[in-house]
């Protein structure tokens, strides 16, 4: 009965990380295509760093950006979302672990999340 | 130089890193970065940035088939995605104290002891005694080969588990993948099955990137621009290099050409970063 719960969990993680991915490249390559429509004749300058553009920095410029399709705007919320496909999975699995009642390896994956979690506002920090 | 050609370029070029970094087992972050800092001038916090984002993509397409098949030891992930994700943040947050040309002499040389690593024999080791750790942990597996079923034992725990912080630390501050030490980690230190110990570091690479990538996006390293081209030409050539069956014989003699480009990049990243130009 086990050996079939961990087939089915293979499975679901397998169309989570397929899914995530297909989505997010689809969305960065539409972006792109309007980025290079509009920006495609610019000077690309990435010698000195700078940080990214502000309007993609906050999560409200980001989605004003995302509604008047700028290209940068829709790239970066496809990154998102592929940073996101393996945080996806980590819950997945948590889920998963827990319909098994394999509640030690629930209790990893929510470790390995509150990681990622620490790690989300460290970056804030600074 | 205009942002379209420079696009092309970067998608030309990163397609040919994609499908040598699948070809070779080594992914696709350690041929990027220095083709975007030594030949298109990039700033190197860009550049782990766009790798990053590559490594996760390359990761999770290709967990996706692996997982179904099996073969990935999902627990074993899990378990050491502990160490590797936490290894990551670290390696994300000191990345901003370490001076960058700093970051470019460590990137040579790990380049090249990954490379060195990849040329190693690698043979199928099957262990039976039961390690207690692993035990409690249910660890233990069995994957499936042409002979049927095998189960599988994994040794010293603790020390794997140690090798995978470092090769988290390494992962958020460089931005490349570490799968070379992390399938050592497996091999030599948790003597797993090879095949295992492969997909299973594939599996983990995705979510140590990510840990990283959280910590750079805020930062303002993910540049959007630069990133497209190379998250799309990676994906692209990784996925043309999963699809083309190499012979034994080619392999190998694959396996020194890109040792050898490798460690000539590797010289040019530690060249550069001693000399300041980085």
């Amino acid at each position: 009965m086990k050996k079939i719960k961990d087939a089915d969990l293979q499975l679901l993680l397998g169309h989570v990380l397929r899914a995530g991915t297909v989505i997010s490249i689809t969305i960065v390559f539409f972006g792109g295509v309007i980025y290079l429509h509009r920006h495609g004749h610019l000077i690309a300058d990435y010698k000195i760093f700078r940080g990214t553009p502000g309007f993609i920095h906050e999560p409200a410029g980001l989605f004003k950006g995302v509604m008047q399709l700028r290209g940068q705007a829709i790239i970066q919320t496809g990154i998102i979302l592929l940073i996101a496909t393996p945080v996806l999975r980590v819950i997945f699995s948590a889920v998963g672990f827990a319909l098994e009642k394999d509640y030690l390896y629930v209790g990893i994956s929510l470790l390995v999340l509150l990681i990622i979690f620490a790690s989300t506002l460290s970056g804030h920090a600074v | 130089m205009s942002i379209i050609i420079f696009t092309i370029i970067l998608l030309i070029g990163s397609y040919f890193a994609g499908l040598l970094g699948s070809l070779t087992g080594l992914g696709g972050g350690v041929v990027i970065i220095p083709l975007l800092t030594l030949l298109l001038k990039v700033d190197i916090h860009y550049a782990i940035g766009a790798s990053l984002v590559s490594v996760i993509a390359t990761s999770s397409g290709s967990a996706a088939a692996y997982v179904r098949e099996g073969i990935t030891n999902m627990r074993l992930g899990m378990f050491l995605e502990i160490a590797t994700t936490a290894g990551a943040m670290c390696g994300a947050i000191l990345a901003v104290y370490i001076p960058t040309h700093y970051i470019a002499i460590l990137f040579g040389i790990i380049l090249i002891c990954s490379a060195l690593l990849s040329l190693r024999k690698k043979r199928e080791v099957i262990i039976a005694q039961k390690n207690e750790l692993a035990k409690k942990l249910r660890l233990n597996d069995s994957y499936p080969t042409q002979a049927g079923m095998v189960d599988y034992g994994i040794s010293n725990v603790g020390g794997g588990f140690f090798m995978m912080l470092f090769a988290g630390v390494i992962s958020g501050l460089l931005g490349i993948g570490s799968g070379a030490l992390k399938v050592v980690a497996m091999d030599t230190i948790m003597r797993i099955p090879f095949k295992v110990s492969t997909t299973t570091s594939n599996f983990m690479i995705g979510v140590t990137a990510s840990a990283s990538a959280v910590v750079y996006l805020q930062r303002g390293y993910i540049s959007p621009g630069l990133s497209m081209p190379v998250v799309i030409g990676v994906l692209l050539g990784a996925l043309t290099g999963s699809k083309i069956l190499v012979n034994s014989t080619s392999s190998h003699w694959l396996r020194w050409v890109f040792a050898i480009v490798v460690t000539f990049l590797a010289g040019q990243m530690i060249y550069n970063g001693i000399t300041g130009k980085i």
